[in-house]
């Protein structure tokens, strides 16, 4: 009899707990593990060995060529967002200088500059402003509540709040209302070891992207040679993207 | 000075219903804008991806500010032991909640994700200090109602003290926290200083007495209870000192930028160069600060307590037009991230931002203001947080001093 009772109270315990279980995965909801970006390579877990970067030779960035922003506009499903207007996002902008003293003028891209110190990550107060292992900065768009206070804190104003209810977004970059994002790095894009978008979009190869922890890359090898400098370095947030001939 | 009787407002008046009817419905209102807001997106409200924070957080973070000031009044009872403000300190606990609250409603409605606050409730980055304000305001709000419990339940009133000074100090940390909000924001030449903090304290002092002074006057004045002059003139002298030093505090936090030559362009654009300088000249120092000391301390107006209402009214319009130009102003100034260059973008590089604050941004904040108000009306009907008299008699402890002369 007694035998018979505790059988029954065990698998009425394993029917509750296995209700709770899925109730309980229902209610976090799917997005949170489908959209989940992917470690590189699949499987495994990315590690600091790496430091993404980026070099941008200035000198090869054409005045009125925008090829970069629209490429990260398509790739990353912001295209609508382009238009010269407050509220629109934009992960990437070319910024015309022109120096006061000289008068000389140059025309670079500026997105997330992926600093080692972000501090975006720092003044985030649920922690979904992150940078992972191998210096890419993001935003986790499920614990991220509107706050905007990453966007205060940027100092290169890379960040853009969704002002608007946005549709047909692409799943391996999720976007939504509410939330800040900012260039990823083309994060989906790197995991297969493939370059970012406007990386690849540069007709002119002003941009190189690599790992600037590998001292045989291309990259590595160019910052190490050829003057370049970070946007702000003054700050010491230590950006993942140089700049030459500025 | 007789044994003070404290007692609820009897609340059963047309104007307490009419009070409490209109300002229920400025909070539906507020509620309604604030789905609006959230429906469409922020879309429709004035703020953009230049101007990230706008009106409802000036709203806001006065009221935050004023909360911590608000309670000053207590702690110098408890905490310094001036029995003159002692038949204030419930009130001054009551309102300093009520303020809080008000203030963190909006803040919370004003979210890209508002239906993500228990995402906030549980995650925390301990190296933002938004983290910390998080709880900063809910100690507050918890050592606050100890306090009142210890002021207000008399078996406990021998630990009022204890609980006083738990309650200063936090509030000091507290507005601490919510000035270097903007003192740690290194990227921007208009916020990044230390002075932030100790300003953010000294402000919070005097929006604080100005609100407690307006909510006591009219508490008393609406139910005919007597609220004596000493009172009154005590607290507007307070209230004076208190304007006189955050008008040192922003001298010294300007004379230190003109300083240094790197801040002359921020420093032209605050003090001359757009409307945020007239904001800040007119309102600010010329109503908010000059004026209110005229009222204050003029042998011509010292004593006419109409003008110690008006000067309450007008730090509190100044302390609004100071936060204004904080933190509009502070945005608009354009990021240098290239120091020596002229700059231009298609995301208003080098531009000073534009910022018009839209309807449903000045129903929440207006919304905000109402929240606290109903809390304190509905308490002090509910519970005895007011002295049935403030007459001199009643609660001036050098009453008989004078009386003799």
């Amino acid at each position: 009899m007694n035998q018979a009772k505790d059988l029954s109270d065990h698998s009425r315990r394993k029917f509750i707990g296995g209700s709770v279980g899925v109730a309980g995965a229902m209610l976090i909801g799917p997005g949170i593990f489908l959209h989940q970006v992917q470690a590189k390579p699949d499987g495994e877990a990315v590690t600091n060995k790496v430091r993404w970067g980026m070099l941008v030779d200035t000198s090869k960035c054409a005045t009125g060529c925008d090829d970069c922003v629209n490429a990260c506009a398509k790739e990353n499903g912001w295209a609508n967002e382009t238009g010269p207007n407050e509220v629109n996002v934009q992960w990437i902008r070319k910024v015309d200088l022109k120096d006061k003293k000289t008068g000389r003028e140059a025309s670079l891209p500026v997105m997330c500059q992926h600093c080692a110190e972000p501090p975006c990550v720092d003044v985030c107060p649920t922690g979904a402003s992150f940078k992972r292992e191998d210096g890419i900065v993001l935003v986790d768009k499920h614990t991220c509540i509107g706050c905007r206070y990453c966007m205060m804190a940027c100092p290169y104003k890379a960040r853009s709040f969704v002002h608007s209810p946005v549709e047909n977004h692409d799943d391996y970059m999720p976007r939504g209302m509410g939330v800040v994002e900012s260039c990823t790095f083309c994060v989906h894009l790197v995991d297969k070891d493939k370059s970012p978008a406007c990386v690849t979009s540069c007709k002119e190869k002003a941009l190189l992207f690599g790992d600037l922890n590998n001292k045989n890359s291309e990259i590595a090898i160019r910052v190490a040679k050829e003057n370049s400098r970070q946007i702000r370095q003054d700050l010491k947030t230590d950006p993942g993207i140089r700049y030459q001939g500025i | 000075m007789k044994k003070l009787v404290y007692a609820e407002i009897e609340g059963k008046s047309k104007g307490f219903l009419k009070l409490a009817g209109g300002l229920l419905a400025l909070i539906g209102i507020a509620l309604s804008a604030a789905y609006y807001m959230e429906h469409n997106g922020h879309i429709v409200t004035g703020m953009n991806n230049q101007i990230v924070w706008g009106l409802p957080h000036v709203f806001a973070i006065f009221l935050i500010v004023a909360a911590s000031g608000a309670l000053n009044v207590a702690s110098i009872s408890s905490v310094f032991g001036k029995t003159a403000y002692k038949p204030l300190a419930p009130l001054s606990g009551l309102v300093s909640i009520a303020l809080l609250l008000g203030g963190l409603s909006i803040l919370l409605l004003d979210l890209g994700r508002p239906d993500r606050l228990i995402v906030a409730m549980t995650h925390y980055n301990f190296s933002s200090i938004f983290t910390w304000n998080i709880l900063l305001y809910n100690g507050f709000f918890a050592i606050v109602i100890v306090y009142l419990w210890t002021l207000m339940e008399g078996q406990y009133n021998k630990y009022s003290r204890h609980a006083g000074m738990v309650a200063f100090v936090w509030r000091l940390i507290l507005t601490t926290g919510t000035g270097s909000i903007f003192g740690f924001l290194v990227a921007r030449e208009t916020y990044d200083a230390a002075i932030m903090a100790p300003m953010f304290i000294v402000m919070s002092f005097s929006f604080g007495l100005a609100v407690f002074i307006l909510i006591l006057y009219a508490s008393y004045h609406c139910t005919g209870r007597p609220l004596g002059m000493s009172t009154m003139k005590r607290l507007k002298n307070l209230l004076g000192v208190f304007v006189a030093g955050v008008m040192f505090l922003v001298t010294i936090f300007h004379l230190t930028n003109l300083y240094a030559a790197e801040h002359d362009s921020v420093e032209h654009f605050m003090l001359s160069g757009s409307g945020y300088a007239f904001i800040f000249w007119f309102f600010q120092i010329g109503l908010g600060s000059i004026l209110p000391l005229v009222y204050f301390y003029h042998s011509k107006f010292k004593d006419n307590v109409k003008y110690m209402l008006r000067g309450a009214g007008l730090v509190i319009l100044g302390g609004f037009s100071q936060l204004y130009v904080i933190i509009i102003g502070g945005q608009a100034y354009p990021l240098e991230l290239f120091p020596g260059y002229e700059v231009s973008s298609s995301f208003y590089d080098g531009e000073v931002a534009k910022y018009f604050p839209s309807l449903p941004e000045i129903l929440l904040g207006i919304g905000g203001i109402a929240i606290a108000l109903f809390v304190v009306l509905f308490a002090i009907k509910l519970l005895k947080f007011l002295p049935v008299s403030l007459a001199d008699e009643d609660v001036d402890p050098h009453y008989k001093v004078k009386s003799t002369d």
